[in-house]
């Protein structure tokens, strides 16, 4: 055994596309491996909850293109985990049509092509509930009930380095994953060289996002990821224009996390609390002193959105002070409209003030309204279309019709950008962020393999 | 009334404050410092603190999951639950991106 080198090229591969200039910077490298992640739970719960992507199939199949053309000629294992956004079955499957038809497209030599599936049958989560293993909640959620379940559309679940392994172990050329943790797929790599786990969930962890662990700012750049066998961990940035620094990696590691010292995986948690940064080079920053530590039971963490209903978006302005320090009447008479016509209940509707508290809501400090106009976003969600379109179009316009006592301006009291209602996608929520006990970290992951290239 | 001679504001001292998401259900916050003095400046200022950040955020101190200094990368760090997951109908910031922006006034003592 010796060093293992990976490159990655982007984190959230597909939301926007790598740049090319450090990319094929870090391909002359020769690394060991080419491997990114492409998932994200940032993006909100309507691409799980309805089975879609947040990113353009375009920029999916551009980061694909030049990461197998790259794996392939250098003949090293490609790695790709969370496919398409969410990491359902269809987006695994999408991403496996991707590849054979760039390989298809460039005539590769034919090469294997592993993928695994992370989606979850909610009925296989009902059958454990029923059993006496509960699904526990994350970050204060409550164990889940089984109506959660029932108002959850699709459920996967984070797959640790295991699945990649034993994909490697077979012998696949590139690996498609389902829903994975991050740092997982970098860690399969280097433990399928033979390095211990808490030097290559580090790994793993520190090339996630690419060059978000380098400086100065600026994503979507390469970075050489190097694990020794003395268990250093040697990061690089790959565009001329950026460094790995103690401070730009050190800074990583707490970067979307609560917390900068841990980080759990399925089966384990990797320990950052002593780890060591020191600068090897301009570019280079060493790493030592994480440490992996398993636990007990193995717990799966799964996450799991469902569709609430369908979506309308409606905006008004608004310009005339007395309006403007009056909006919450002017939208209580709006609101009192929809409820006259709808009821109170069976449908959602929300009104953002931007220019009062639009951005934050309940966190805004500012409690004075200090713009001298607003922009009122107005949401509606119901079964249907028709129903959320009506509703929204009231929730709208009604504010044009709201009856203020000493108002001014009585031929309407709000602009309109547009005089209609817009349709967005449904509405949906976030149901499952919880974990779930199994047996070994392939129970819930079935592998395949199949031939790509010709 | 605030002595501009004896106070600074976070925004004039730290390299980056920033906030996003940390899972659906959390708002991570990180005040990073270009180096250990002025990083030192705002710990030992006493200004920045988990009451602190709840009293600004009008927030119960439950509400706060971690708050923690982080000596390798000279940061200041804490986190908050949302009251509903990221993308909940009317959640103005998915990304939880936005919301940093009151730490940036705020007035730490000089020594």
């Amino acid at each position: 055994m010796s060093s293992t080198r990976i490159i990655c090229p982007n984190g959230h591969l597909g939301f926007a596309p790598l740049m090319t200039k450090s990319f094929h910077i870090g391909v002359a490298e020769k690394p060991d491996y080419i491997a990114a992640d492409s998932g994200s739970d940032d993006i909100g719960p309507v691409p799980l909850a309805t089975d879609t992507c947040a990113s353009p199939s375009q920029w999916q199949e551009h980061d694909l293109e030049e990461m197998l053309l790259a794996a392939r000629k250098l003949d090293v294992p490609m790695i790709i985990g969370s496919a398409g956004d969410t990491g359902t079955n269809s987006r695994v499957d999408m991403f496996v049509e991707m590849i054979k038809s760039i390989a298809k497209k460039h005539g590769l030599s034919q090469f294997k092509l592993g993928y695994f599936y992370s989606e979850v049958d909610p009925e296989l989560i009902r059958t454990k509930m029923q059993n006496g293993s509960p699904i526990l909640g994350l970050d204060e959620r409550p164990p889940l009930t089984e109506s959660e379940l029932d108002a959850t559309d699709h459920i996967v679940a984070m797959a640790n380095a295991q699945p990649f392994m034993d994909l490697l172990d077979k012998g696949a050329d590139v690996i498609i994953g389902g829903r994975s943790s991050d740092s997982a797929l970098f860690a399969a790599a280097a433990m399928h060289n033979g390095h211990g786990p808490s030097e290559s969930y580090y790994l793993g962890k520190v090339l996630e996002c690419a060059s978000f662990c380098a400086e100065p700012y600026g994503g979507k750049e390469t970075v050489l990821g190097e694990v020794n066998d003395n268990g250093e961990v040697l990061v690089t940035a790959m565009s001329p224009a950026q460094r790995c620094t103690i401070a730009s990696v050190a800074g990583h590691a707490m970067y979307e996390r609560s917390n900068p010292f841990h980080e759990n995986v399925a089966g384990g948690l990797l320990d950052m609390s002593n780890c060591v940064y020191e600068q090897e080079s301009e570019k280079t920053t060493r790493v030592t002193g994480a440490n992996f530590i398993a636990s007990e039971e193995m717990r799966v963490k799964l996450e799991g959105a469902g569709k609430l209903g369908e979506r309308f978006v409606g905006m008004a302005g608004i310009r005339d002070p007395y309006s403007v320090a009056h909006v919450d009447q002017i939208i209580d008479w709006a609101k009192t409209q929809v409820k006259k016509r709808f009821g109170e209940e069976g449908y959602e509707l929300r009104y953002n003030v931007f220019g009062k508290n639009g951005v934050m809501g309940e966190l805004e400090p500012v409690k004075e309204t200090l713009s001298h106009e607003l922009c009122v976003v107005v949401q509606a969600t119901a079964p249907t279309a028709e129903m959320a379109e009506e509703i929204c179009i009231t929730g709208t316009r009604q504010m044009f019709y709201a009856r203020l006592p000493d108002v001014k301006g009585t031929a309407g009291s709000v602009s309109f950008l547009l005089d209609e209602v817009l349709q967005a996608s449904p509405a949906c929520e976030w149901t499952l962020n919880h974990t779930m006990a199994v047996t070994d970290g392939l129970e819930l992951f079935p592998r395949h393999i199949t031939n790509a290239g010709i | 009334m605030t002595d501009n001679m004896h106070t600074k504001k976070l925004a004039e001292i730290a390299k980056t404050i920033r906030s996003k998401n940390a899972g659906v259900d959390k708002i991570t916050f990180d005040i990073i410092f270009r180096d250990r003095d002025d990083y030192d400046l705002v710990r030992n200022s006493g200004a920045l603190t988990r009451e602190s950040v709840a009293v600004l955020y009008g927030i119960k101190d439950s509400r706060i999951s971690d708050f923690v200094e982080y000596d390798p990368a000279s940061a200041i760090k804490f986190t908050i639950y949302r009251n509903r997951p990221s993308g909940s109908m009317g959640d103005p910031d998915i990304f939880g991106a936005q919301q940093y922006a009151p730490l940036m006034d705020m007035d730490i003592p000089l020594p």
